[in-house]
């Protein structure tokens, strides 16, 4: 009950006309942030850090600073999908999973219905997780702790094991895409010799790594372009999608189909979120994978499912107050942008960790309110600029492209600032046009990209403490995560092995 | 189709071998070590810093020959496909979107971002895309501004300026 | 139009006015953004002070351009170093380092940098060390924790950031001189070190107090000693490893460097400005509640204590063979 009246005195703080006021121009900043390709929640909150300290001095206390982060920080949850959806560029890590059917929904003219799904998914998934974030938080904030580097790696192994049937019809190109992405992962630095490794005919631009916008944006924004140019031929548009009140009532009602990625994405957002190192973006793309596997539909996904826009976007914003937790009662950022607001929170002279919440709570229970409020903002801002999305994408061909490629030159100049990351950007653009001619899977290569940092560090760190491999089996957290990630590795070969049994027996029963 | 599945296979095939080589470079500052030093487990049971990238390179390998055996069999869709990788619409398009994206990406060493948005912006409109002058022109000096005070001004993130610096400076006195 | 005229004269002389007030005169002033290059990722340490002093800037309006801080933490601060000498306007590269700008040159010899050719600004602080472990333990000694480690050996395992780095070469210290086999794990930032000790998955670290406090606040983790020269005052009990008979005291230092061909009037400017952040009541706020030491050094003393500093980590990385 106690928490209850907390949470209902915060909410009425978050709503007073400055904190309001804050959480719309938060969530309208970072709606438009999280939504040009290259810059996402990392880049708005931390861009947008020293002008809280001229709120932090109007209102003297750090609540108000911090709500307007958090708004940021939604709004620009919510953006991302904006360009998954429209532009077929993930603006984030976190976004990537959202274009799996995002895209191929706005090429078959109905963006309007993906962006509705995407908001309202989003919408959820927050809501879902802001209800479990306020009754559970301060029991929740231990299980990061169990979480070392053998429960890591474990987890790493299961988000690729539920994409394990992501990749095309050709395992021989499935399986390269994979090992080059991973392989891409590893260059730069090794953090555990200490050694720079990989740089490319020793080019030092390649130490700090191949990042992951350089391939998405290369990949998606300019491969995916010139690939469309090449098989559209004259066509002179993506799709045209009449903007009515209709219409966007008919996304919203359409969107009830999605219910059961909308729930898998929030339930599993929000848990993976707490951990530290996942975030939000093993998230989305289990939440994806899970959606998939256990859809009666799941030939659909990849070809426009609306399951496939929502179990993502309902996961990435679950996760994103998921993350918050471990960051407020344990001052451990699960993420990069967690990371930024706790560097926040720290000049605000906060103190971030197990005491926050008993002692600070001012702070605490103003910031969860707002986290309702932005989310509740954060949808309707959503919402309301839908039709702007959709005019953009019925610009005639030969303007928008020009334009979304001047974005991806921008936006990866942005998101790095260095001229060497933009130029293998348009490389790994052109030649990642050649592959998508040749049929190779684009998908596994990005979340390997994605993945690969994490798992190798803590594969080799593991192995470093224990010195054995059977760690991964006998932890208790650990043990269950493998064998749920080593069954599903298996499935697909298992499953086509037990048809054909079963079709023999049938067969022979038939004779 | 069937000769760029072959092409395409070789060259990811070298890739994977250079990724291979690499992958065992000794550390720069100690020649002593052997390449191919840190691919296996060292003492303590540790994977070493080119295991996982040098036998990810050995995987690549692998499938690029197993691409190469299935196309000299005939058995992918690819491998029987008379139809040439790109007719000439498609060398044209690659040659004239492509060629002015890497077009573009150079000029902005010249002359920085706001003005290698401008030029590359007319080119495409204007060249590629036949639109009319009035158009071309709107747009392609409309982006470059929004561009300027949603990244230089309002998100403080500089872009590179080439050799036009010196013109934004009064902007700077202004804006900043 | 003389009207128009006027205003306009009147307009230009109180913004000079206005300007002469907030700022000195100086002989050098920039004219663009300041390209504030950060050694370190997002979100750690490094990354936390820089944008401490960027919003401090920002707030008390002491610079008349911004600085736009850029992240470049690849290769173990390879990537900043680089992208600091290459610069094509040194007057407007800063860049806040820390112990990587002595180790990173010497581990790289490809790089090729000299650190005494960036142009000494200020040292902002230096942070320190102390030896934790989980309560849980139940250690509460340095001697304690020497009799424990030592018959553990090799299964007493102590994290830290990265490899040949400030807290590996702590660890070697311990190794070396207290017949310890403790193993070390390398992490990519303090913060994960410190959760892992916290969440006992790991035995002990030397996190700097910053990435330790929460932990320390909640009676999670206790510090047994500090690597300084004398005790913090945020931790009265903890004795120093000198008065337990170690002559050893390690510190991170905070710096903020110029550009390798920066103009001196240009590092004139930068030095005045970081002073008077260093005055300002919000860093100097940051260095009570983070428990750093280290007064305020720039110019010429500053590019000595560089020099003593690097030749310290040459010395270090050599007997422990991450450099020959």
């Amino acid at each position: 009950m106690d928490i209850l009246f907390s949470l209902i005195d915060g909410i009425m703080i978050a709503l007073q006309p400055m904190n309001l006021g804050l959480a719309i121009v938060g969530v309208i900043v970072g709606l438009f942030v999280g939504a040009m390709p290259g810059l996402g929640s990392v880049n708005g909150v931390a861009i947008l850090l020293p002008f809280t300290f001229v709120i932090h001095n109007i209102s003297g206390g750090a609540t108000s600073p911090m709500i307007f982060l958090a708004a940021v920080y939604y709004g620009a949850m919510y953006g991302g999908a904006i360009s998954s959806v429209a532009l077929g560029i993930p603006g984030a890590s976190t976004a990537v999973a959202t274009t799996f059917d995002g895209r191929p929904l706005a090429l078959q003219g109905r963006a309007h219905i993906a962006l509705m799904a995407a908001a309202l998914a989003s919408f959820a998934g927050a809501t879902i997780s802001n209800v479990l974030f306020t009754a559970f938080a301060p029991m929740l904030a231990s299980v990061a702790l169990d979480f070392g580097n053998p429960e890591i790696f474990a987890l790493m192994l299961l988000a690729f094991a539920t994409f394990a049937g992501l990749g095309g019809d050709d395992v021989a190109k499935t399986i390269f895409s994979i090992c080059f992405g991973l392989a891409l992962s590893a260059v730069g630095f090794d953090i555990i010799s200490g050694e720079p490794r990989l740089l490319f005919f020793d080019i030092q631009g390649f130490s700090h790594g191949i990042r992951f916008l350089v391939l998405a944006i290369g990949i998606y924004g300019i491969a995916e372009m010139l690939w469309t140019l090449n098989s559209a031929r004259g066509d002179s548009s993506i799709s045209k999608v009449d903007v009515s009140f209709a219409s966007m009532f008919e996304a919203m009602s359409r969107f009830r189909h999605a219910w059961r990625g909308t729930l898998i994405g929030s339930a599993l957002g929000f848990f993976v979120g707490l951990l530290p190192a996942a975030g939000a973006t093993p998230a989305s793309l289990m939440s994806y994978g899970i959606a998939k596997m256990t859809s009666r539909d799941s030939k659909n996904f990849g070809k426009g499912a609306l399951d496939g826009v929502a179990a993502p976007e309902a996961a990435n914003n679950s996760a994103s107050t998921g993350a918050m937790l471990p960051m407020m009662t344990l001052g451990i950022p699960g993420s990069p942008t967690t990371a930024v607001l706790l560097a926040g929170m720290v000049i605000w002279g906060l103190e971030p960790g197990p005491l926050l919440f008993t002692e600070q709570p001012d702070f605490v229970w103003p910031l969860i309110g707002s986290f309702y409020i932005s989310n509740f903002v954060a949808v309707l801002v959503n919402i309301a600029f839908i039709p702007l999305f959709l005019w953009m994408l019925r610009m005639p061909f030969t303007i928008l492209v020009p334009l979304v490629f001047v974005l991806s030159v921008v936006g990866t100049y942005a998101a790095y600032m260095n001229m060497f990351d933009v130029w293998l950007m348009v490389l790994v653009g052109i030649g990642g046009f050649f592959m998508r001619m040749m049929n190779y899977p684009v998908a596994p290569a990005v979340l390997a990209i994605v993945l690969g940092p994490i798992a190798e560090p803590t594969l080799r760190q593991t192995l470093m403490q224990y010195e054995t491999f059977t760690v991964f089996l006998t932890r208790p957290i650990a043990g269950p995560i493998t064998i749920a990630a080593i069954f599903l590795i298996l499935l697909p070969m298992v499953r086509p092995l037990i048809a054909r049994i079963r079709g023999g027996r049938a067969g022979a029963k038939g004779i | 189709m069937r000769r760029g599945e072959i092409i395409t296979a070789f060259i990811l095939g070298i890739f994977s071998v250079y990724l291979m080589w690499k992958s065992g470079e000794p550390p720069a500052w100690n020649p002593d070590v052997p390449r191919f030093a840190n691919i296996g487990y060292d003492e303590s049971g540790t994977p070493g810093s080119g295991f996982w990238p040098f036998w990810l390179g050995v995987m690549m390998l692998a499938s690029c020959i197993w691409t190469g055996v299935s196309w000299a069999l005939k058995r992918t869709p690819a491998s029987v496909s008379e139809e040439p990788l790109l007719d000439a619409h498609g060398w044209k398009m690659l040659i004239t979107v492509g060629g002015g994206l890497l077009g573009f990406t150079g000029l902005i060493h010249i002359l920085g971002a706001y003005g290698a948005i401008l030029v590359f912006l007319l080119y495409y409109i204007r060249f590629l895309g036949k639109h009319a002058w009035v158009k071309t022109i709107s747009i392609s000096v409309s982006v470059p501004v929004v561009c300027f005070f949603f990244f230089d001004i309002a998100m403080r993130i500089v872009l590179p300026k080439g050799y036009l610096e010196p013109l934004f400076i009064p902007l700077y006195d202004i804006f900043l | 139009m003389k009207k128009l005229l006027k205003i306009v004269t009147m307009a230009a002389a109180l913004g000079t006015a206005s300007l002469g007030l907030s700022v000195p005169a100086f002989a050098w002033q920039p004219d663009k953004p300041i390209n504030f290059i950060i050694m370190a990722g997002k979100g750690g340490g490094a990354d936390k002070m820089a944008r401490l002093m960027q919003s401090i800037v920002e707030k008390d309006s002491l610079a008349s351009r911004p600085l736009v801080p850029v992240n470049k933490s690849g290769g173990s601060g390879a990537e900043a170093l680089i992208a600091a000498k290459s610069s094509n306007d040194p007057n407007h590269t800063i860049m806040v380092t820390l112990n990587s700008f002595y180790t990173t040159p010497l581990r790289q010899p490809g790089l090729d940098v000299d650190v005494l050719q960036f142009a000494p600004i200020a040292r902002m602080a230096e942070d320190t060390f102390l030896l934790w472990v989980h309560a849980d333990t139940g250690i509460t000694t340095f001697e304690q924790w020497l009799d424990v480690a030592r018959n553990e050996g090799r299964n007493w395992v102590m994290g830290g950031t990265g490899s040949n780095s400030e807290d590996n070469i702590i660890t070697d210290f311990l190794n070396t001189n207290y017949g310890l086999d403790m193993k070390y794990i390398p992490y990519k930032g303090g913060g994960a070190v410190a959760k892992d000790v916290a969440g006992k998955q790991i035995n002990s670290s030397v996190n700097n107090p910053s990435e330790a406090i929460g932990f320390w606040q909640s009676g999670d983790m206790v510090p047994l000693v500090a690597f300084t020269d004398e005790r913090l005052p945020m931790f009265p009990d903890v004795p120093t490893l000198r008065e337990k008979g170690g002559d050893f005291s390690y510190f991170m230092q905070r710096s903020v460097v110029g550009a390798p061909g920066m103009s001196p009037e240009a590092a004139d400017y930068y030095s005045t400005l970081f002073a008077q952040v260093f005055a300002s009541e919000g860093w100097q706020d940051y260095r009570t509640k983070k428990s750093l030491m280290g007064e305020l050094m720039s110019g010429d003393e500053l590019t000595a204590y560089w020099k003593l500093q690097r030749n310290n980590h040459e010395s270090i990385l050599r007997a422990s063979g991450a450099i020959k």
